[in-house]
């Protein structure tokens, strides 16, 4: 159900919105059990930034940001179709909207992610 | 274009379910704000290879600001994440599963409340020298 798509814009940004806010869900917790340590045992909490700081730690950082930023601007799109129920005509272009914005924003981002890695 | 059918429409007869509808919406506007911009320094400002535990002391938290700002991030990352994810189980799973699968997100929840706001009020504060 979660995976057969069967067209529609409508579906496709729910199984988005859906994936991507659970993988962001499952990263606070390990993000909070991980600032706890810094507390309780800072030696492990260097050794874990250690691996996010890894080749790929940084593509699972990059992957976390995509998760947010189209959660983020899909969320503000639903939020736009709740409260201004008119403006659901325009989901569609609201849809590439956000994907242009996406794409900007995560070329930049990725950059900086990504940089370090050849001496940057 | 009609209505997206995959949109969850607003609950009927208030309570509740409203509030939760209501709060989702509201602490995914702050979230849009909160959560982009500590990705935002956090990744991108600063590179996680310069980031230890003394980082968190000295530089992250040593101002009352930027703690008060984690943990509001906390606050609404946890109600927003957990009641995501209660909604989630909820279209999965029915009955006892349900019950207790929504019991043990909401232990879990309460446990990473108790540990962030811990951390973010016992951590000293290290104002870096020189």
């Amino acid at each position: 159900m979660l995976l057969r798509y069967r067209g529609g814009i409508g579906m496709l940004a729910w199984a988005f919105h859906r994936i991507s806010g659970v993988a962001i869900w499952a990263f606070v917790i390990l993000h909070v059990v991980d600032i706890y340590l810094v507390g309780g045992n800072p030696k492990a909490y260097d050794e874990l930034l250690a691996i996010y700081a890894s080749p790929i730690g940084r593509v699972l950082e990059a992957l976390l940001g995509a998760a947010l930023l189209y959660h983020a601007l899909n969320g503000l799109r639903i939020i736009v179709m709740d409260f201004w129920p008119s403006l659901t005509r325009y989901q569609r272009q609201m849809w590439l909207t956000n994907w242009v914005i996406f794409a900007v924003l995560g070329v930049i981002v990725s950059y900086f992610i990504f940089k370090p890695l050849w001496g940057g | 274009m009609t209505r997206s059918a995959y949109r969850r429409a607003k609950p009927q007869g208030g309570g509740f379910e409203l509030a939760v509808w209501y709060l989702m919406r509201l602490t995914g506007v702050a979230l849009f704000v909160l959560a982009l911009t500590h990705y935002l320094i956090l990744h991108v400002l600063y590179d996680p290879a310069l980031q230890n535990a003394d980082f968190i002391t000295t530089v992250r938290w040593s101002s009352l600001f930027w703690r008060a700002f984690d943990w509001t991030l906390l606050m609404m990352v946890l109600f927003h994440a957990f009641m995501g994810v209660r909604t989630v189980i909820g279209d999965y799973t029915h009955g006892g599963v349900r019950a207790a699968l929504t019991m043990g997100l909401y232990l879990l929840a309460i446990g990473l409340f108790v540990m962030g706001t811990v951390v973010v009020l016992t951590l000293p504060t290290v104002v870096p020298a020189g």
